[in-house]
């Protein structure tokens, strides 16, 4: 049980999401899930271990870890992943009960063809419009949150050599000096560029979604 | 032997499910089983060896540690997954049962084995009042063990070896309670949950079995 779950979940939804929706499930994959899975959890790995406090005194280490990390990046950012993920099973669930409702018609003696409602693309189009509208503007809430909460726990998105901790038991200030800070700076510098990206690709689909449903609007009433 | 298992498990129950039970289903994979493996089981990883006591005592720290967390948090947490995930075999297997008899007996007996009605239906709610009870009594467990949510950064710890008061430290506190409010909020969903698809069924059961025997009366 892992990220792989999630990729067949999400694969499922591909089919019935526009070309921009695709791409954002591939950037999704490729340039967070992969990336965050390969690389960023060794460079978070050895974060407490490594976290060293020009102390000897016991427990001032991982008061003054706990007191500026919180909650690590990499914790926050799978959190991120999950929450960002979670609309796009909205848009599942409902592809799944449409589906449901033509087999129920079926089965109530409906004229349906069966193997039509097991390979029918779905379109966009009614409720599902609105569902899938609903999502997209869910993930783009709680990307620009996550952004925020990383904005605001960690003052910017730069990762300090050092810090001064002067909390208690650490006698006076200690100087505490986090490991690989421009290895980190890097990887948090790049989540939060294809968060970006996402963002922008979130965007520009509802914008295409609604600019389409108004131009069908207006043929109609032409 | 993993969590793959348990995966697979929820997968099959999906398709005897209600709506809601397929909500719970989606709950359970996305907010609880894969931030568990995901995120927290890592914050917990190291949690012995950067417990650490202001004192040089030799088995000090142990004793600290094994009395301020008898069993951990993250063990709990698995074992409520598992727990709460259990009783919807008892659907499957009855389903399995009612397919078995109709092969045995070589005839259709039901109109559709996987569809919730007459004995269906009781082991339905009966997995589903287990399904709430085991959440609360875990969540009560976490509650009492730990004296309510919340993760000090410091315990005193007086057990021998250790020589009078000694000042222990837990790590990544904040991170961790972070974590167990997020289990508790998740859990506390997975019960309302379960208490609206209680209801739902109850109620459109019942109102069906009263509009029967109206019908019948009618006739």
């Amino acid at each position: 049980m892992d990220w792989g779950t999630l990729q067949a979940v999400l694969g499922g939804v591909n089919k019935h999401s526009t070309s921009i929706g695709k791409i954002w499930l591939t950037v999704l994959f490729i340039f967070r899930i992969m990336i965050l899975v390969v690389a960023a959890e060794k460079v978070w790995g050895d974060e407490q271990d490594d976290f060293v406090c020009n102390t000897l005194q016991p427990g001032c280490r991982n008061v003054c870890y706990d007191h500026f990390f919180p909650i690590s990046h990499i914790r926050l950012w799978a959190l991120q992943l999950i929450f960002v993920s979670t609309p796009a099973l909205l848009v599942a669930m409902h592809v799944a009960y449409t589906r449901h409702e033509k087999k129920r018609r079926f089965r109530n003696g409906e004229k349906i063809d069966i193997e039509e409602i097991k390979n029918e693309k779905i379109h966009i189009r009614g409720p599902l419009w609105w569902t899938y509208t609903s999502s997209i503007f869910f993930r783009i809430v709680f990307e620009a949150v996550f952004m925020y909460v990383f904005y605001y726990m960690y003052d910017g998105y730069q990762m300090p050599r050092l810090v001064k901790c002067e909390a208690w038991p650490c006698p006076n200030t200690v100087d505490c000096f986090v490991s690989r800070p421009t290895e980190k700076t890097t990887f948090t510098i790049f989540m939060l560029a294809v968060s970006g990206i996402c963002m922008m690709l979130n965007l520009a689909e509802l914008s295409y979604l609604v600019i389409k449903i108004c131009m069908k609007e207006s043929r109609k009433t032409t | 032997m993993s969590w793959a298992f348990l995966r697979n498990l929820l997968s099959g129950v999906n398709k005897y499910s209600t709506g809601i039970g397929r909500i719970w289903v989606a709950v359970v994979f996305m907010f609880r089983l894969l931030v568990y493996v995901a995120a927290a089981e890592n914050i917990w990883k190291h949690e012995h060896d950067e417990f650490e006591c202001n004192i040089k005592q030799p088995g000090c720290e142990n004793v600290c540690f094994d009395h301020f967390f008898p069993v951990s948090h993250i063990r709990l947490w698995a074992l409520q997954l598992i727990m709460v995930s259990t009783p919807s075999l008892l659907v499957v297997f009855h389903v399995a049962y009612r397919e078995n008899r109709e092969k045995h007996h070589n005839q259709k007996l039901y109109k559709n084995p996987g569809k919730i009605d007459g004995g269906l239906l009781c082991t339905y709610l009966i997995s589903l009042i287990l399904k709430t009870g085991l959440e609360i009594i875990f969540l009560v467990l976490f509650y009492k063990l730990y004296n309510g949510f919340k993760i000090p950064r410091l315990v005193k710890c007086d057990i021998k070896p250790c020589p009078n008061t000694v000042d222990c430290y837990i790590s990544k506190p904040t991170e961790k309670m972070i974590f167990l409010y997020f289990l508790v909020a998740t859990s506390c969903l997975c019960i309302v949950l379960n208490l609206s698809e209680l209801s739902y069924l109850i109620c459109k059961y019942s109102i069906k079995c009263y509009l029967k025997r109206h019908v019948k009366k009618q006739h």
